[in-house]
């Protein structure tokens, strides 16, 4: 067991290209701790900077205090599971189990006690005559988890271990891990671009954007006090919406009406010109279904409702806007980013499942302006952070 | 009036069967004409014995195989065969493997050209090579010696073995070694212990063709070697000329060459699974 010190790593390509750029993070013995982003961010690059699969080209890696840059991957004493498994298909299960350590030369008995507990922890026992190819998925996974476990490693690695699963398979896996990771107290490196995950297995959570970290904080502090847009459009499902608004006398313009805002948030953003506004789709409700008395009345707004998904427990509402071209391009940039795709500028909300009405009707909303956040959209930078 | 289905099935199979053994004839007859020779005698090979089993008579038994292998030249020459086309075979492919992993891993300078060159070696007319060689190892001293077979047979084996090895090689992925480094194998260990193991049908595709190569030369065989030292059995059967040298010994000559095909066969047959797998492995992912 170790602690992971990355001080301002720096990975450049053959072409200059900085995949990743000036990261630094400490994790902590016994964290668990995910690096997330979309494609192409470089957290696979710096995972495997960790476990000595790429070079590092700039700043140190410490692992347990031992700067490790120039160590060859066995000797950093770390394990690592792969996207693809990469398990060795000529051998047994039982035999992929103990690779790692007939590698170290132990005693046949230890070796054979360790890849019973191994299997045993997983769940392994009677598949350990078989070769991977007959095995499903979920086992294949297993026995690549076994394979990890098997060395008492200083930590673990992730790259991207569930991304080959069915949704369902891999919900149960996502426990499993976690289950694990506690049971044995190992600082673990998670790689992963899933956001489900990232908020439900971590400690902590590390955003990165371009080779860049974003934002290091645990999943609730990601979620609540983003630090900027990117941040903000990543983390959370449907992502939040994002509007222009302007703030003056304490109030927050946007596109559907003038609101009060908390005077913490005013004072910071007053006078700043355009902004962009970041609202959370649970932060808006049906007023019908909560009640017309109990609301502010200045915070509710009229609203075309287009589509509405139900889920059962609760349904999100769509309701389309127009908004300026600036506007527009800058939210389809913001999009783009983090993987997805923008088509029309509308408010996604999260509302009470009871809520009815038909579509196209017009619906009074509560908008709840103490959660939303305001960004300086041309740094992106959030201006309204714990406030 | 058209087939029913079921009829459709059975003509399609007598057809099968029917193809199958035209082609199965066609390729084996001459095989099985020199097993029929070598089972009869000289005299009645003389005569004139146009049955395929031997008339009365003018059967010999085992007699020519005995005489065959009683033949102390012709035992030296399976020594040689023996001794130049297994070290050529282990030589070629270990040299092979090393060589296609490091074409399908590391990225250098001239690597193109390495292929290139060995395509065009393998592309060489073997004969335009005898004259210069002939001189070369009279001159060094490796002409017939084993070493003055051996040589040649790597050099022109290894081109195919590079190519077969290194698509193979090409074919596992990149993660297995890196797995395996992570879990404490050394680059040499990664190599020995997941990718060879992987790489086995490959491996064994490439020692048979190496093998068939050797075993079968016979341009080399005769150029290079004028004594029983290293002559191999190819070269070696011209020389059974018997007694009288305008009336060859057929069926000795026959029984010797059943002897020489005999391993190329069991050979086969032996590896005949890893070698289907092998040549479909790499054609196919996954």
């Amino acid at each position: 067991m170790a602690t992971i010190e990355m001080k301002n790593i720096v990975k450049k390509y053959g072409d200059g290209f900085p995949a990743v750029n000036d990261v630094s993070i400490d994790v902590a013995d016994g964290e668990f701790l995910i690096l997330v982003g979309p494609s192409g961010c470089g957290k696979s690059t710096l995972l495997r900077m960790i476990v000595g699969l790429e070079d590092i080209s700039g700043g140190d890696m410490v692992i347990g205090g031992k700067r490790v840059n120039d160590l060859a991957p066995r000797d950093r004493n770390l394990s690592m599971v792969f996207q693809n498994y990469a398990l060795y298909p000529h051998l047994s299960v039982y035999e992929n189990i103990a690779f790692p350590l007939r590698l170290q030369k132990r005693p046949e008995k230890e070796i054979d006690e360790k890849v019973r507990e191994a299997s045993k922890t997983l769940d392994l026992d009677e598949h350990l005559e078989r070769k991977p190819a007959n095995l499903s998925g979920g086992q294949r996974q297993r026995v690549a988890m076994g394979r990890a476990i098997v060395r008492e490693a200083d930590a673990f690695l992730f790259d991207e271990p569930l991304s080959n699963l069915d949704a369902k398979l891999r919900g149960q896996m996502r426990t499993e891990i976690a289950r694990l990771q506690k049971k044995l107290g190992i600082t673990t490196v998670y790689v992963t671009h899933d956001q489900t995950e990232a908020m439900t297995l971590g400690d902590r959570v590390a955003v990165m954007k371009r080779g860049i970290l974003q934002q290091l904080a645990t999943p609730r502090e990601l979620y609540e006090q983003p630090v900027n847009l990117f941040v903000a459009g990543f983390i959370g499902s449907p992502p939040m919406n994002f509007l222009p608004a302007t703030v003056e006398n304490g109030q927050v313009t946007l596109p559907f009406g003038t609101f009060p805002l908390p005077a913490a948030k005013a004072e910071r953003t007053e006078g700043k010109g355009l902004l962009m506004a970041g609202i959370r789709p649970e932060h808006f409700e049906d007023v019908s279904v909560i009640g017309a008395d109990s609301v502010d009345q200045a915070r509710t707004f009229k609203a075309t409702i287009d589509v509405r998904e139900w889920l059962g427990d609760q349904q999100y509402a769509y309701v389309p806007y127009e908004a300026e071209p600036q506007v527009q391009d800058q939210l389809r940039e913001l999009a783009r980013e983090s993987d997805g795709e923008s088509l029309r500028t509308q408010l996604v909300v999260s509302l009470d499942a009871a809520s009815k009405g038909e579509d196209g009707e017009h619906t009074t909303l509560f908008i709840d302006t103490d959660q939303m956040h305001l960004f300086d959209p041309s740094s992106g930078e959030n201006l309204t952070v714990n406030a | 009036m058209a087939l029913t289905g079921k009829n459709k099935e059975r003509a399609q199979r007598v057809g099968m069967g029917v193809g199958v053994a035209l082609v199965l004839g066609w390729c084996l007859l001459p095989v099985v004409w020199i097993v029929s020779l070598s089972f009869k005698s000289q005299q009645a090979v003389t005569n004139g014995s146009p049955g395929f089993l031997p008339a009365d008579g003018g059967g010999a038994g085992f007699d020519n195989y005995r005489q065959v292998l009683q033949d102390g030249d012709f035992l030296l020459a399976i020594r040689n065969s023996a001794v130049v086309s297994l070290s050529a075979t282990i030589l070629s492919v270990a040299i092979a493997t090393l060589a296609a992993y490091a074409i399908a891993r590391l990225e250098f300078k001239g690597k193109k050209f390495v292929l290139t060159t060995a395509l065009v070696i393998a592309m060489f007319p073997v004969v335009s090579l005898v004259g210069p060689l002939f001189d070369m190892w009279r001159t060094i001293g490796l002409y017939d010696t084993w070493y003055g077979l051996i040589i040649p047979y790597i050099s022109f084996t290894l081109p195919l073995a590079i190519w077969t090895l290194s698509a193979f090689f090409r074919e596992i992925p990149w993660e297995m070694e890196q797995a395996a480094q992570v879990d404490g194998a050394t680059s040499w260990q990664a190599f020995r212990k997941v990718i060879v193991p992987l790489a086995a049908p490959g491996v064994f595709t490439a020692a048979i063709l190496t093998f068939f190569f050797a075993w079968n030369d016979f341009v080399f065989g005769i150029s290079l070697t004028s004594t029983e030292n290293a002559r191999p059995i190819p070269a070696a059967l011209s020389f059974f000329v018997g007694a009288d040298p305008f009336n060859r010994p057929a069926s000795l000559l026959a029984a010797g060459a059943v002897v020489a095909t005999v391993p190329i066969v069991v050979l086969v047959l032996f590896f005949q699974r890893k070698i289907v797998a092998g040549l479909t492995a790499g054609a196919v992912k996954g």
